[in-house]
Order: structure tokens, then C-alpha cells, then sequence
């Protein structure tokens, strides 16, 4: 009895441990969230998406030339990143998953997936931005585009390797070919998973500001010139926020707001999708 | 009267011809997992058109036995075969063999149901699109045809279009063996069909291959004694690796040749 009574009690003690660390964590969220709302809620309007972002204490402008860029780089390095990294997860799980190259791929995968990414910034700076002599959009594609494959790699393989063998076998049991049942079966099965990855990792770089520092810069004005500089949210949330005109930090917070918004969409959708295709 | 017993003698001559001829042969086959022997030497012949029942405790390698018949071990490079087994009078463990032909040929039902994520109607169509190319009649033919075989038609006439994962288990395993029987080959291999299903299912099974063994050639693993009894034509008990006795299934359940196999089906063992 006495030993049941420890261990409720031990019980006890962890749970209530385990909580207070939810707690603290949650804490810290809501506050980010709360504030966010509250200062962003004050520059949302119309004008946001409408017009251009405005010189220094001019009463009127937006954020469309940022925001239409960040949906370009975001949009083009996805593009560019989730096929290679979804070819590349498909590659690891499924043909490369005991060989020497499979195991050197993954080490090294980790490795770019937990790379600062300021690292990559730098490196595309050097042997792109530096080699054209400007700074472009198309460099900052690249620069998000090397961060969005190590995340779809790794999501894929991992979902990919959750897909059982005996439905492959089955597969192949009907005298399948591999490729047939790696397109039609095993990443059918997988779907949800590798559309989940890819939508996280357009969240992870729809926020990043270090990589776009040295690539794609910013833009006071429209420019969807992949080789020139472009306005970007973070860049110009960075650029504004630091500011000392009111207007540009308002402006900052509507932008902080958006980008928050966006992020918790995609997520939100990433979960629904997963466990809809998940509940079986 | 005459004519009559003439026509029974007919066809008991008729089926003891029949059960005579071999569908697959086994001679001298050995199979290793690594270093593992997992097969020492077995040979036996696999009639036309008849239930074969492997059985044995587990891991005496009649799992392994079933797999080298559609060349599954080729998935796993250090899992290999040697000897010979002849399909169709080609051995179909030499290299030169494409697998995929030969699995065509060959089908397989898994011990837990594996229904593909599509639905219904495109697990049955996956298999026979590798194979044939059928016009859209075609399809919806062979498609009722197969669910018809393995008894599932009625139960899924009307959703075709649903999720191959929304079926009970037991009609997931029939699923399963329609989209084998689909591709229409000529032998079917089943292991441990139902030992994932209730007793009903079970049954449903057991009647499905009984029916079927009139067009195809059936291997069947399976744990379960009563079960090899009651479905099979022939009966080969394995140990270790071991053909112990191979016989038609009345004799090697009544009258067993081998201490072993008595010892075996008795439950004094294993």
C-alpha cells in the first residue's frame, strides 16, 4: 500500500512539473500573440494591401510592393526547393536507405536543416549576389529555396519510411515495378505528410529576414524583377521597426501581424490535413 | 447402370490425372537470410488446381517457402535462393527471370490485409492496368468479375468510388485476394490469410478458397491445424527449415508417416 501511495505521489510531483513548463511556454506564446494582435490591429487597413511602402512621415502608404514580394520569394522558392527535397526524401527512403551515399546525404541533410540561417544568406551573397555584381531577388529564391529542402527532405523520408513494407510488398506482389509502387503507392500513402512538410517549411521561410539580408535586400518600390533587389516583409518589418517615425513602426507591426497570421494559417491547415488523412 | 459407373471411373481417372500434374516444382531448394539457413534442400511438387497447406511451427521457413515462389526475397539483397524451382518448366529462381512477369503470374494475399489508399475500384484495377491494357467496359467487367470470385460484390457494388480502407478487415482481406485473383494468375499464394480476422470472416475465407481452386492453383500458410485440414488437398508439414512429410491431407492428418508430424498435429509439440 505504501508503495502505491509513493507512487501516486511521484505521479503527482511530475504532472504538476510538466505543467508549470506548459505553462511557462504558453505564457510566452499567448503574450506574442496578444501583442502582436494588439499592435498590428492598429495599422490593418485597406491601404496595407493597396499601396506602396512610404517615405518617412508621409501620413499615407502600405505594405503591397512587401507583401507582393514576399509571396514571389516565397512562392518561387518553394517551387524551386519542395520538388528536389521531396525527389531527394524519395531517393533516401526508398532506394538509398542502408547505402553509404543515403547515410552521408542524411548526415549532411541534418546538418543544412539546423545551419543558422544567416550561414546560408552569406554563402549565397558569395557565390551568387557577389558574382552579379547586385543584389536580386533571384538570389534571395535560392537562398530560401536551400532552407526549404532540407525540411521536405527530411518530412518526406520520414513519411515515406511510416509507410509500411508489406504494402510495398504487396505492390510488388502484383508484379508492380519499383517506380510504380513508389509513385502510386507508397507516396500516395504518404501524401498528406509530404504536402504537411512543404507547408511547414513555407512557414519556416516566410518569417526568415537573415538569408534575404544579404540576397534580396529590399526595395522602397514595386519591383517584380527577379534581378533586382525586392521589398520583402521581414526585411521591411526589420528596416521599419528599427526606425524612429511612427508611421514605418506601425507600419512594422501591421506587417509583423500579417506574416504571424500567415504563418498560424499554414499551420493550422498543415495539422487539419494531417490528421484528416491520419484518422484511418 | 454400366454406362454410368463407366462415366464415375471417368472422371475419378479424370481427377487422379489431374492431381498429378505439377504446377511448381521444388528441387532441392535452399534459402538463406544472411547467413541463416532457412530452407535445407526441400523438394515437393505444388499440383494444379489444388490446396497445398504448408504448416509448422513458426519459423520452420514456410513463410519463406511461399516468398521464394513469387521471388519476393529479391526486395531484401541479402536474402537469396539456391536450387531449383520450375514454373511453367522454367526455373523462375535463376536470375534472368523478370520478377514482374512472373508475380503476374503468381499472386500474393498477405497475413494482415493491405489494402492500397485508393479506392475500391482502383485496388482491383491497379494490378490488371500493369498488365493489360482494357478498355473502360473492360475494367468495370474484370472489376466485378474479381469482386464477384472472392465474394465481395455485393457488399461494395455501390462503392466502388469509397476508400479501400473504409472495409471491415475481413472484407479488406477479401479485397485483397480479389485484386490478386484480378490479374487473373495462375497460382495464389496465401499467407496466414486470416489469422488478423474474427471467426466469421475466417469462414467466408475458407469457403472463398475452396471455390477457387477450381481456377487457380492454391498455396496456403497457415498456423492454424484445423484450418489446413479442412481446406486442403495436400498437406506438407516443415520443421526447421525440413520438408518432415509432404502427402495428400487426409493421410498426414489420420495417418502420419513421421513421429514428427503425429507429434506435431497431436499438440504433443509445437
Amino acid at each position: 500500500m505504501r508503495l502505491l501511495h509513493q507512487r501516486q505521489l511521484i505521479n503527482k510531483v511530475a504532472l504538476t512539473l510538466s505543467m508549470a513548463a506548459m505553462a511557462f511556454g504558453l505564457f510566452w506564446l499567448v503574450w506574442i500573440l496578444v501583442t502582436t494582435l494588439q499592435f498590428g490591429v492598429a495599422g490593418l487597413s485597406l491601404d496595407l494591401f493597396t499601396k506602396m511602402t512610404p517615405p518617412p512621415n508621409s501620413a499615407d502608404g502600405g505594405l503591397a510592393n512587401a507583401i507582393a514580394g514576399s509571396l514571389l520569394l516565397v512562392g518561387l522558392a518553394t517551387a524551386l526547393g519542395a520538388p528536389i527535397g521531396v525527389l531527394a526524401g524519395v531517393y533516401l527512403a526508398e532506394y538509398g536507405r542502408d547505402t553509404w551515399l543515403g547515410r552521408c546525404t542524411r548526415f549532411i541533410n541534418s546538418i543544412l536543416l539546423s545551419a543558422p540561417s544567416i550561414v546560408i544568406g552569406l554563402f549565397v551573397y558569395a557565390i551568387y549576389v557577389e558574382h552579379m555584381g547586385n543584389f536580386s531577388a533571384f538570389s534571395g529564391v535560392i537562398a530560401l529555396a536551400l532552407i526549404v529542402v532540407p525540411v521536405v527532405l527530411a518530412t518526406t523520408e520520414n513519411m515515406l519510411r511510416l509507410v509500411p513494407d508489406s504494402l510495398r510488398e504487396a505492390a510488388f506482389a502484383l508484379g508492380a515495378p519499383k517506380r510504380i509502387v513508389i509513385m502510386k503507392v507508397a507516396l500516395k500513402a504518404s501524401m498528406a505528410g509530404v504536402i504537411t512538410g512543404i507547408l511547414l517549411a513555407v512557414a519556416r521561410i516566410a518569417g526568415e529576414t537573415a538569408p534575404l539580408l544579404f540576397t534580396a535586400l529590399s526595395n522602397q518600390f514595386w519591383s517584380l524583377d527577379l534581378n533586382k533587389p525586392i521589398a520583402n516583409l521581414p526585411m521591411t518589418i526589420f528596416k521599419f521597426a528599427m526606425s524612429p517615425f511612427k508611421d514605418w513602426q506601425e507600419l512594422a507591426w501591421a506587417g509583423v501581424f500579417l506574416i504571424t497570421l500567415g504563418v498560424l494559417g499554414l499551420n493550422i491547415t498543415a495539422r487539419i490535413l494531417f490528421r484528416a488523412r491520419h484518422k484511418l | 447402370m454400366h454406362t454410368m459407373n463407366d462415366t464415375n471411373y471417368a472422371i475419378e481417372i479424370h481427377e487422379a490425372a489431374s492431381a498429378l500434374e505439377a504446377q511448381m516444382i521444388f528441387r532441392d531448394v535452399n534459402f538463406y537470410y544472411g547467413k541463416f539457413h532457412a530452407l535445407k534442400a526441400v523438394s515437393l511438387e505444388v499440383y494444379k488446381r489444388h490446396v497445398t497447406a504448408f504448416i509448422g511451427p513458426s519459423g520452420c521457413g514456410k513463410s519463406t517457402l511461399l516468398r521464394t515462389m513469387n521471388r519476393m526475397y529479391d526486395l531484401y539483397p541479402e536474402q537469396r535462393a539456391t536450387g531449383e524451382l520450375l514454373f511453367d518448366g522454367e526455373n523462375i529462381l535463376d536470375r534472368k527471370v523478370d520478377v514482374n512477369v512472373l508475380r503476374a503470374k503468381v499472386g500474393m494475399v498477405f497475413q494482415k490485409p493491405t489494402p492500397f489508399p485508393m479506392s475500391i475500384y482502383e485496388n482491383i484495377a491497379f494490378g490488371v492496368r500493369l498488365n493489360e491494357r482494357l478498355s473502360l467496359g473492360e475494367m468495370d467487367e474484370r472489376v466485378e468479375w474479381a469482386l464477384t470470385k472472392a465474394a465481395l460484390w455485393n457488399e461494395t457494388k455501390d462503392k466502388l468510388k469509397q476508400s479501400g480502407m473504409s472495409l471491415s478487415g475481413g472484407q479488406q482481406q477479401r479485397l485483397c485476394i480479389a485484386r490478386g485473383i484480378a490479374v487473373k494468375p495462375e497460382v495464389l499464394l496465401l499467407d496466414e490469410p486470416t489469422s488478423a480476422l474474427d471467426p466469421i470472416s475466417t469462414l467466408s475465407i475458407e469457403e472463398l478458397i475452396s471455390e477457387l481452386k477450381t481456377d487457380f492453383t492454391i498455396a496456403i500458410v497457415t498456423h492454424n491445424m484445423q484450418q489446413a485440414a479442412r481446406i486442403s488437398d495436400y498437406t506438407a508439414y516443415m520443421y526447421l527449415g525440413e520438408m518432415i512429410e509432404f502427402g495428400l491431407t487426409d493421410q498426414v492428418f489420420i495417418k502420419p508417416k513421421k513421429k514428427e508430424t503425429e507429434d506435431y498435429i497431436t499438440g504433443r509439440f509445437g
